[in-house]
């Protein structure tokens, strides 16, 4: 098992270190790193400072060492528009996005396994009916359509909710509601597919057999097993969680860290950009580890495997 | 990675309960479907107005008013005329970039089934990049980096789950030349070529169009999005999304500028979804 | 006569378990086989399963390269694996499955694959391949409109006789045939070995066929090698080691052959744990089974040596300086 949770982390240490190269080789393709980082009415000084701090006249392998230092003091840049250092504008944005994804994905899972399982549990009935078809519409309809008929419902026709703006909690609703909706039919569908699965095994059939009550079966047979799979699509929904947010908070101009990478692309900023795209990555890198270390403490599989060793 | 693949594949196939009931919603997913590509095809015929033809005397008309079925934007062009126009960049995107997916994932998945080792492990690591960044994220970045175009939105989308298709050909290809009909073929003194494009590509093309019918709508979503955040598809050409993008602001005032591509863009994504789960169930029952 | 197959000294390592803390344990499916065969001679192969006959089989045919010896085919070293001189070198030999229906393309015609080999190596084109194609599905006897179908509509029977045309395409040298019948019914088996016994015949093409069951290789083999843990312990022509087997193992195998009309007298029956070959028992392997068992067997090994013309078998029993300690 610790070689399993050692692969994973080397992995992850990797894919961070891709992501930095990403951003090193884009931002290079791009242009002049000088004039794009501080702008391009920058004073020459501070460009000719810049250059020498950055290496930029050194040999590429030189300026990417200087780069990966640089990032390791968490040292991104400046903004182009406020000349604040990138991270911490970053930084600041991050507890209002959070404010949003995490309320999010508690309704989600809230939401979404129960009405999956309970789906998988009363095949055929109305309400497995209605899951699939809720859980279907949750596919198909854009977050973007989602949110503004939202808003033209409740803000504009009743009057019932603000529509924008981050000023009380009233103004939370709208953005998490819509955002929601997607996650909770994922959810419901993966549950209920993996809880079907799952009931459908021969364990299953004999734990019926012996005799063992229909609450203790689903509870101590059923649900352990349908949690493996059902864990490894949380660690895909972090991703559409992030990406959610980038479309919602520009919709609700919701002041987090999607709107903020929505205005520093319009105005290429790109110090801002590099940062963000570095942050994120850390945070879906961080959740897919969880991910995969919870997998590893739930599949006795992987467990019996440690114990082999 | 193979359970992983079976069970995303799997999930949409819950559809399956609905259409035996109802088996009516294929044919009517399919019929939509046919409305879309004839529509993509026929625009310039079928479009009762030009484009860019603004009518300022006729701003923000609503629907179904004489000469503009739909209503008139705020510079009173037709709203019909642009929704046509609007399918038809949409789809032609969608399309280019499924193929393009398609083709570079399932080169990759033969690629990595070939020569095992070092190659399967850079495209594992190509695979862990992706799916560290979401696609819009990741896209936004580009965009950022080098401007929008048409040929950069294409080639950016082009990208979008080639993953899938690496993973099932990959595997598809492995367990054929491990045991059978491809490690056959190669004992008769066949190239890699022949074994890969006269063998193995068709018996893996069902599993890989089904695959298909996934990636569609989801690069439909993820172009109309980032056209709705106006960093994709720019004016004066026009998608899905960046009207409903546009028609956003007018939301209060003249809905029907953004309810309409809004529509389409769900009744689209439904469509293939539910054509998709139907082509899976006949085309290839493995693949659950 | 120059042989036409000659191995010497065939090692097939394969790697056992293997984890990040224990060094990967080595399993010899193949230990140190040297045969000989000439043309249009059919050897047999004997051995249970994990007796390492298939994988012998495999290097024989050049699919699979020995980890350690070598191949000669017509005295000249086998070819780089999949150099284009050893696909070229494919037109020589061919191979037929246990499994007709996975060696199969379900999603091509029957008269399509046979005719595959005539186009990979540029043999036959058009009408000519046609011809061809038809030719050898009369010859494996198949029906002529059988040739529009699909693998998944024929019978086992029928799939293996599309097998076996196929791999006389080319008209091969060697032939060599693993396992061909056992996935069969037995009522089919008959008529498939009967078959590659004319073909064989009919066109002196060299056989190397490998098969669990006695019965079988009886029928259509000159010569057998009996395999146990990856190394021959006795080979002679059929008909001696049918009627005097000398190897312990051998005699266990031919006690076990019914004879028509007799009842099974004297039959040996094995004892112990069928071998594993990732656990090799020190000396001769077979000797925690064998009811003759010296103490010299669990220290060495029996070397294979030659105990009548053309005859060779590996037992310390058979050595004279040892038979004194079995009375």
């Amino acid at each position: 098992m610790l070689n399993y949770f050692v692969t994973r982390l080397f992995r992850a240490v990797l894919t961070i270190l891709l992501v930095m190269t990403f951003a090193f080789v884009v931002l290079r393709l791009s242009g002049d790193p000088a004039s794009i980082l501080l702008g391009p009415d920058a004073p020459t000084d501070s460009i000719a400072a810049f250059r020498a701090r950055w290496g930029l006249d050194d040999p590429l392998w030189k300026q990417y060492l200087a780069y990966l230092k640089s990032i390791a003091q968490l040292d991104f840049g400046v903004s182009m528009r406020d000349r604040s250092p990138a991270i911490d504008l970053v930084l600041e944005r991050v507890p209002a996005t959070l404010a949003l994804t995490v309320p999010t994905l508690l309704i989600q899972l809230g939401v979404g396994i129960p009405a999956g399982v309970y789906a998988a549990l009363h095949r055929e009935s109305v309400a497995d009916r209605g899951v699939i078809m809720l859980s279907i519409f949750g596919f198909t309809i854009p977050s973007f359509v989602m949110g503004l008929v939202l808003v033209l419902v409740f803000a504009v026709t009743l009057g019932w909710l603000p529509s924008g703006g981050q000023d009380s909690w009233q103004h939370a609703i709208l953005p998490i509601a819509t955002m929601s909706v997607g996650g909770i039919g994922i959810l419901a569908r993966f549950s209920r597919s993996a809880m079907i699965e799952v009931m459908g095994q021969p364990y299953i059939r004999t734990a019926m057999a012996k005799g063992l009550s229909w609450r203790d079966v689903v509870w101590k047979h059923a649900l352990p097993n349908a949690s493996v799979p059902i864990v490894t699509i949380v660690g895909f929904m972090v991703g559409s969680l992030i990406a959610g947010a980038v479309v919602v908070e520009s919709i609700f101009s919701w002041p987090g860290i999607g709107r903020l990478l929505i205005v520093s692309v319009s105005n290429r900023d790109l110090a801002v950009v590099q940062c963000l795209l570095l942050v994120i990555a850390s945070a879906m890198v961080i959740a897919n580890l969880c991910v995969d270390f919870a997998y590893g403490l739930l599949d006795p599989r992987l467990r019996a495997k440690a114990a082999a060793h | 990675m193979t359970a992983q693949a079976t069970n995303i594949t799997a999930a949409p196939s819950l559809v399956r309960r609905l259409r035996i009931r109802v088996p009516l919603l294929v044919a009517f997913g399919l019929a939509w479907l046919g409305l879309m590509v004839f529509t993509a095809v026929f625009a310039d015929l079928i479009r009762p107005y030009d484009v860019t033809q603004m009518d300022l005397s006729a701003r923000l008309v609503g629907p179904l008013s004489p000469g503009h079925l739909l209503g008139t934007d705020e510079l009173g062009r037709d709203v019909l005329s642009r929704l046509i126009q609007s399918i038809r960049v949409s789809l032609a995107i969608a399309f280019g970039a499924t193929l393009l997916s398609a083709f570079f994932g399932t080169t990759l998945g033969f690629l990595a089934a070939q020569f095992r080792g070092v190659v399967e492990h850079l495209i594992l690591v190509l695979a862990d990049f992706q799916a560290a960044l979401p696609f819009l994220i990741l896209s936004l970045a580009v965009l950022a980096f080098f401007g929008s175009s048409m040929v950069l939105l294409v080639g950016l989308m082009g990208f979008y789950g080639w993953e899938r298709y690496a993973r099932i050909s990959r595997g598809l290809a492995i367990s054929a030349g491990a045991q059978g009909y491809a490690s056959a073929v190669v004992q008769l003194g066949a190239k890699p070529s022949r074994v890969y494009l006269r063998h193995i590509l068709p018996n893996v093309a069902s599993t890989l169009i089904v695959s298909m019918t996934l990636t569609f709508p989801e690069i439909i979503l993820m172009e109309s999005g980032l056209s709705f955040l106006g960093l994709g598809v720019q004016p004066p050409e026009s998608s899905l999304g960046n009207m409903v993008g546009f028609g956003r602001e007018y939301l209060t005032r003249a809905p029907w500028i953004m309810l309409g591509p809004a529509f389409v863009i769900m009744m689209t994504t439904l469509s293939i979804s539910l054509v998709g789960d139907w082509l899976r169930d006949k085309l290839d029952p493995t693949i659950r | 006569m120059t042989a036409l197959l000659q191995a010497r000294g065939l090692v097939r390592c394969y790697a056992g378990q293997k984890s990040l803390f224990t060094k990967p344990s080595l399993v010899r499916a193949v230990d140190g086989v040297d045969l000989t065969l000439n043309p249009g001679e059919t050897l047999g192969i004997v051995g249970e399963s994990g007796s390492g006959k298939s994988t012998l089989g495999r290097m024989l045919l050049g699919i699979d390269a020995p980890t350690e010896g070598q191949v000669l085919f017509d005295g000249q070293p086998m070819p780089a694996l999949h150099s284009a001189p050893w696909r070229a070198l494919r037109a020589q030999m061919q191979f037929v499955y246990q499994d007709p229906l996975a060696a199969l393309d379900r999603r091509l015609t029957i008269a399509r694959q046979i005719g595959e080999p005539l186009e990979i190596h540029g043999l036959a084109t058009g009408a000519e391949l046609a011809e061809r194609v038809a030719e050898l599905m009369a010859q494996v006897g198949l029906r002529q409109d059988q040739g529009a179908r699909y693998p998944h509509e024929l019978s086992g029977g029928q799939r293996q006789r599309v097998i076996i045309a196929r791999a006389l395409a080319t008209s091969p040298r060697l032939l060599v045939c693993d396992e061909p019948v056992s996935a069969l019914d037995v009522s089919i088996q008959a008529q498939v070995v009967n078959l590659l016994r004319d073909l064989q015949e009919r066109h002196g093409i060299a056989m190397v066929f490998i098969s669990h069951d006695l019965k079988v290789v009886r029928n259509i083999c000159d010569r057998v090698a009996v395999m146990y843990l990856g190394r021959i312990v006795e080979e002679a022509s059929s008909d001696q080691i049918f009627a005097q087997p000398e190897h312990p193992y051998t005699q266990a195998l031919v006690s076990s052959v019914p004879v028509p009309g007799k009842r099974l007298q004297g039959r040996i029956l094995l004892k112990g744990e069928p071998p594993n070959p990732a656990q090799r028992p020190a000396g001769c392997a077979f000797h925690p089974r064998c009811a003759a068992a010296l103490q010299i067997c669990a220290q060495s090994v029996p070397p294979l040596q030659p105990t009548a013309p053309a005859r060779r078998a590996a037992c310390h029993l058979l050595d004279a300086s040892h038979a004194g300690q079995a009375a």
